[in-house]
């Protein structure tokens, strides 16, 4: 039976099969698509989003396998899944009527095979036409998407390009025969902030220009409230809700919904709003319950809830549906339950007004050798001119896109890197030129969290010998029964059972592993945690867990932090005042509210305008600040002001001299020729 | 890329020279005294001194080098002390022999290496792949000298269809040295297709759980054209580097074949100079052989440059 | 302080059963290809072989007798005799015993050298690792065979010798295995966090790096010995390694091939029993490789 959907999928079962056991990875998943719509889906690791597109254009490889459902495409008699993966008709829909972009555009093109390749093959693959002419709407496909000089770039190689551009080069390509939809899998997901912004826009205004439908698939709720126009929810392998976008934010039914929004931190938050975290973990999709699968870590759960197994879509109201069981009545109850469930206020921070750590002037400079007896060619000027300062308990967010040197920045203040110039003045002594001798008092006291809790634990070490390394190394410790003592309390201090000390790194999840990952940084008493991305890594649902963590740690310890990030919104939320990096240099420096309301940098601006929240009616409202061209490499930095090529107020005087940081009004220092 | 090309030679050069070094201090250190070895040891004082003198062995081991390497630049290997002569003359003799052999067993195994890897890739898990994987995995341990040995006994000895040992070149005698050729080059040729195969297999795998075989399945590809437009390429990358180490090693890969067929090539001379311990005629052969091997290398990291758009742009 | 020590208890056998859960899934892994389960039986088999060669063998090895010279086989011998008369089979079953010890101690000992110039290439990086690698790139360009054999010359023969010298011409393979392992581990941010809280270099590599980098080598070790056990028969078939009155099955094959007229089975069965042994010891390593590695088990 045909639908009057562009695309209608119907109770789509995929099972994957692992230690000869075959388990769902989504059960029964039903959405539609009508032409010309943006469709968001949103959901975490392993909530089947990804699965459900694959499984609906048969690309699902083994040890998958689709196991059931129906998908019927307009135009198209019979259901999509009766053709063979391989057949004629699945491959003429594939890529030709439906497009599918990956997230990953390092390693999504074919390394050996040029881009205007790669593009024509799709064209002549679904099109009747001559190869001049597909080679003509090639270059025509390569220019909507913005690549300059689309005629000689024809013949470039995917490795000769950006991970932006990149990505570009997938949308021509998907785009390219004039497909109805258009998947993007997470496609902007690695990208920057600034580009994905870029990115997006473009793909709205072409999918808006030729009718095509698009499907967005990502765990970004921000990304779905500005371009959704519908949603699905996804969660441990079904849809949680559905409905249209402004619905679902400000009409929200299902509670695993309304636990996502009350967990993530956004732009528009007020300073003391307190996050919420949904606790416990997702289940694993092998050992997941025949009931509701967020019943574990819901608030709203009731016995009515573990003895259904039905949790298919219910029509909740007008374009609404909830797989929730729970009446709306059942629900206003929760809801008001949790209003007056108290979480806690937002930890109050004691703030002194004695510095921690005072940096000034500090540049970093990589020599680049080359050449078997190595040469030194030329430099990478990953820092210069660095300069801000640290209260202690206080909180500094440090912003900023790839290459613009936070990392090395971090480095420098952990002293794993000597700066060229400049002084690092933490604990009354100038640090940045110390020996490593000199060094060893020093770096118990400052501390590191790191962004990857898969990388930064040794996975061979117990839980027990990570925390307690430190206490070994700096003696800070008299004998087996206090190093017993400490290491407990510090795996209590960051709501861990002390009983799992004994378990390998490995047997952790992403969120005990950042706890573990803290409980290291506390164990030498630091003054100072350095966190490097803490939290970019987890699911969403776990953020939360972390973010108030870190929070609760320094109003019980005073301790000062440097939170580096990539996403505005956590740094707003966890800090107090945001250091905003660009290629290597400083261009503001703010209070968190003062830098969101008046950003005076064009560069703020625009970063601040990329950064969706998570809110379509505030996103409807906002004003976006275009920003052209994407992060330049940093080995080819511009001179005069870094940003100033990309700056749409730019003067003569930017391409020529660098702004120098200069105070505004109160704490708010910015580099920029025009304010 | 005319840089890249400049920098690998610099770097094969290096390696050259360390090879040489480490072939020449290593053979110093053999045991026995080579004069006796070269004449017998039924000579006089006075000749022993002159030869000594001669042999530069009055001279620091540094300043012996530095002389052989120069006359070895200059194509003076020394005096075979076995055979009695230069040591190139013998090794010229020897080394087209080799270079016969290993030349055609290596155009027959890439090629049939090479098909019966992306038969079985591309089957994975069928019959087809299970016989070819198994039959690859039973040929690359099989021992050479076995395989000629068992050749031989039931091609020359119990059928009497070849003759069991001996060389001619073609233009001497085209028929004899067809059939005297077949013998060793089913032995060579068969453990260097089943290692290509598994590799081809392998390399196969590995490349069609890439991203952008998933990218080029979700154009719509036929399967078909997936394999051979979008993988095959990415997966000869790894076969051409083990077809380089493959040709660098078979010159004296080829040192059972000729020792069990009875074919005057490197190999045998090898095994003859080290059982004669004449020293000379060691360092001139394993030095020709990693001289040869580090070219074929050259040569492979080269036409890499080539086909390897990564390499070609970055 | 009691529920505490109950709880512990408690964590510390889930581990337990953890462990042995893993411990078994592995084993389920490994021989979940029968091929595999059976190169295994065999290669206990041989190994058995080895251990009681003595209870095994009809006749000594090394008892020259001149009325039994060049027999085929027969009752009595069952795989015939050799020039000397000695019993061919004895000498096969006490010849599997070089095979084993040669295979092990040379890949071992390649293991170890190999892994630590790797190690400390790779570490250190600059200056110490362009000399390491330049040299094992030169060790490299030389063929194994070549290589091996020139290190004959050497060395001499011998067990131990042989080991040696198999050992130095596989090293390479380690050197530059732990070498890549050891770049991309030091990068981990798990590694900066060991060097921030004061580990020395000695205690970053033996602690931090060495456990994390080994299951690579340990898979191509098993991968090797097979390999290994085939050099040793070259070598000793070219008269070079293994040298009389010990038997090993290459200085056999070599000895019967002049007498393949009147006694083939002398020649060729020593070179069945290699091949059976090499056979089954690489994918018993292909099968430890697959078992280890998941991606290629087939699963997420």
């Amino acid at each position: 039976m045909a639908s009057k959907h562009l695309l209608e999928i119907r109770n789509l079962v995929t099972t994957f099969r692992s230690d000869n056991r075959e388990f769902n990875a989504i059960e029964g998943v039903s959405m539609h698509v009508d032409r010309g719509e943006i469709v968001g889906i949103v959901g975490e690791s392993g909530s089947g989003k990804s699965v459900t597109m694959l499984s609906s254009l048969q690309l699902i490889a083994s040890p998958g396998r689709v196991a059931g459902g129906e998908v019927y495409l307009e135009g198209v008699k019979d259901n999509l899944l009766s053709y063979g993966s391989d057949s004629e008709e699945m491959r003429q829909i594939r890529g030709g009527r439906i497009s599918m972009i990956f997230q990953e555009p390092m390693t999504s093109l074919n390394p050996v095979l040029t881009v205007g390749y790669q593009i024509q093959e799709n064209i002549l693959l679904h099109k009747k036409v001559t190869p001049e002419e597909a080679k003509r709407r090639t270059i025509e496909a390569m220019k909507m998407v913005n690549i300059p000089d689309a005629e000689t770039r024809y013949d470039y190689y995917p490795q000769q390009f950006s991970g932006g551009m990149r990505q570009r080069i997938m949308i021509a390509m998907a785009m390219a025969p004039g497909p109805d939809i258009l998947i993007a899998d997470e496609a902007t997901t690695a990208l920057d902030v600034t580009t994905q912004a870029q990115l997006l826009e473009m793909i709205r205004d072409i999918a808006k220009k030729t009718n095509t439908a698009v499907i967005m698939v990502t765990h970004n709720l921000g990304l779905v409230a500005r371009y959704a126009e519908r949603i699905y929810v996804m969660y441990g392998g079904h849809i949680m809700e559905t409905s249209d976008c402004v619905e679902v934010f400000h009409n929200t039914k299902h509670p695993y919904t309304r636990a996502l929004l009350r967990a993530i931190p956004r732009l528009d938050d007020p300073k003391d709003r307190v996050l919420i975290p949904i606790d416990g973990l997702p289940p694993v999709p092998s050992q997941r319950p025949p009931y509701c699968p967020f019943y574990e870590r819901c608030e709203y759960r009731c016995d009515a809830c573990k003895a259904n197994t039905d949790y298919s879509l219910k029509q909740v109201g007008e374009n609404h549906w909830s797989s929730c069981i729970l009446t709306q009545q059942q629900l206003d109850e929760g809801a008001e339950a949790l209003l007056h469930k108290n979480y806690g206020e937002s930890p109050v921070r004691p703030q002194l007004d004695d510095y921690c750590l005072k940096v000034s002037n500090v540049r970093k400079y990589f020599p680049v050798y080359k050449g078997l007896l190595r040469k030194k060619v030329g430099e990478v000027k990953a820092i210069e001119d660095i300069a801000f300062d640290l209260k202690q308990g206080e909180t500094l967010g440090v912003v900023g896109e790839s290459g613009c040197g936070k990392t090395t920045l971090a480095r420098c203040i952990m002293r794993m890197y000597e700066p060229d110039e400049g002084t690092i003045i933490f604990g009354g002594r100038d640090i940045a030129h110390l020996k490593d001798k000199e060094l060893k008092p020093v770096r118990p006291k400052i501390s590191m969290i790191f962004q990857d809790p898969f990388s930064s634990l040794d996975p061979r070490q117990s839980a027990e010998s990570i925390v307690g390394e430190s206490l070994l190394i700096h003696k800070l410790v008299n004998g087996r029964t206090e190093y017993e003592n400490r290491v407990d309390e510090l795996l209590r201090k960051v709501g861990m059972d002390p009983a799992m000390k004994d378990r390998v790194a490995h047997e952790f999840s992403g969120g005990q592993r950042q706890r573990i990952g803290i409980a290291r940084a506390l164990s030498s008493n630091p003054d100072l945690i350095i966190c490097d991305e803490p939290i970019s890594a987890l699911d969403v649902s776990i953020q939360a867990q972390i973010i108030n963590l870190l929070e609760k740690i320094q109003a019980e310890t005073g301790i000062s932090y440097i939170f580096i990030a990539h996403d505005l919104a956590v740094v707003k939320h966890i800090s107090d005042r945001i250091l905003v990096m660009y290629l290597g240099r400083v261009m503001e420096i703010a209070e968190c509210d003062e830098l969101y309301e008046h950003p005076l940098h064009p560069y703020t601006q625009a970063l601040l305008s990329a950064i969706p929240v998570a809110d379509p009616l505030v996103e409807a409202q906002r004003e976006a600040v275009p920003i052209q061209g994407e992060v330049p490499s940093i080995l080819k930095r511009p001179s005069g002001c870094p940003f100033h090529n990309r700056c749409p107020r730019a003067t003569e005087r930017c391409s020529q001299e660098v702004p120098a940081l200069h105070t505004v009004k109160g704490s708010h220092q910015v580099a920029c020729h025009l304010v | 890329m005319a840089r890249y090309i400049a920098q690998r030679l610099g770097q094969t050069l290096l390696v050259l020279l360390i090879v040489s070094f480490l072939t020449y201090m290593l053979v110093d250190f053999l045991p026995g005294d080579p004069i006796a070895a070269m004449t017998g040891g039924e000579i006089s004082g006075e000749t022993y001194e002159r030869l000594y003198k001669e042999m530069n062995m009055d001279k620091p081991v540094l300043v012996r080098y530095a002389l052989w390497l120069k006359g070895a630049l200059t194509g003076d290997l020394g005096t075979s002390q076995s055979y009695h002569r230069r040591v190139v003359d013998i090794i010229s003799e020897r080394v087209p022999v080799t270079i016969y052999f290993s030349l055609l067993a290596f155009v027959i195994s890439v090629p049939l290496g090479i098909l019966f890897g992306i038969i079985s890739a591309v089957r994975r898990g069928s019959a087809a792949d299970t016989a070819v994987t198994l039959t690859a995995n039973v040929c690359c341990c099989l021992p050479q000298f076995w395989l000629g040995i068992l050749f031989m006994y039931v091609f020359a000895m119990k059928l009497g269809w070849l003759p069991s040992s001996g060389f001619v070149w073609p233009h001497e005698d085209l028929l004899l040295s067809i059939r005297q050729t077949i013998m060793p080059l089913l032995c060579l040729a068969i453990g260097g297709i089943a290692s290509i195969t598994r590799q081809t297999r392998s390399s196969m795998l590995e490349v069609i759980r890439q991203d952008y075989i998933r990218t080029a399945r979700s154009k719509g590809l036929r399967s078909k054209a997936v394999i051979y437009v979008h993988a095959l390429k990415n997966a000869l990358l790894p076969v051409i580097t083990l077809m380089g180490l493959r040709l660098g090693g078979l010159i004296g890969g080829s040192v059972f074949v000729e020792n069990v067929f009875v074919i005057p090539g490197m190999g045998s001379l090898l095994v003859n100079a080290i059982t004669s311990v004449d020293i000379p005629l060691i360092q001139g052969c394993v030095l020709l052989i990693a001289v040869f091997s580090c070219v074929v290398n050259l040569i492979t990291d080269i036409v890499y440059v080539y086909v390897d758009p990564r390499i070609k742009v970055a | 302080m009691s529920q505490t020590r109950t709880d512990s208890a408690a964590a510390q056998a889930a581990i337990r059963a953890n462990k042995a859960k893993k411990r078994k899934q592995f084993i389920r892994a490994l021989f979940s290809r029968k091929i595999v389960l059976v190169s295994a039986v065999i290669v206990v088999l041989i190994i058995l072989v080895a251990l009681f060669a003595n209870q095994l063998m009809p006749f000594d090895p090394n008892k020259p007798s001149v009325r039994d010279r060049n027999q085929g086989p027969s009752a009595v011998h069952l795989l015939g005799t050799d020039e000397f008369g000695r019993d061919v089979l004895s000498r096969i079953i006490i010849g599997s015993r070089v095979s084993l010890i040669v295979g092990v101690l040379a890949v071992v000992i390649a293991c170890i050298i190999g892994t630590s110039l790797g190690m400390i290439a790779g570490y250190f990086g600059g200056i110490v690792d362009d000399v390491i690698s330049r040299i094992a790139e030169a060790v490299r360009v030389i063929p194994q065979v070549v290589l091996a054999i020139a290190l004959c010359a050497v060395f001499g023969g011998g067990i131990v010798n042989m080991s040696i010298i198999l050992g130095i011409s596989n090293m390479t393979v380690y050197i530059r295995m732990m070498r890549s392992q050891v770049m991309s581990i030091k990068e981990r941010d798990y590694i900066m966090a060991g060097r921030l809280q004061g580990n020395s270099n000695a205690r970053l590599m033996l602690r931090h790096i060495l456990p994390n980098s080994i299951s690579p080598i340990i898979v191509t070790m098993t991968q090797q010995i097979g390999g290994t056990i085939l050099s040793e028969a070259g070598l000793s078939f070219l008269g070079l390694g293994i040298s009389t009155p010990t038997a090993s099955w290459g200085t056999l094959v070599s000895g019967g091939r002049s007498y393949l007229l009147t006694n083939p089975v002398y020649s060729l069965a020593p070179g069945v029993c290699i091949a059976l042994l090499v056979i089954c010891l690489n994918s018993l390593g292909d099968g430890v490789r697959d078992a280890l590695d998941p991606r290629l088990r087939g699963e997420l």
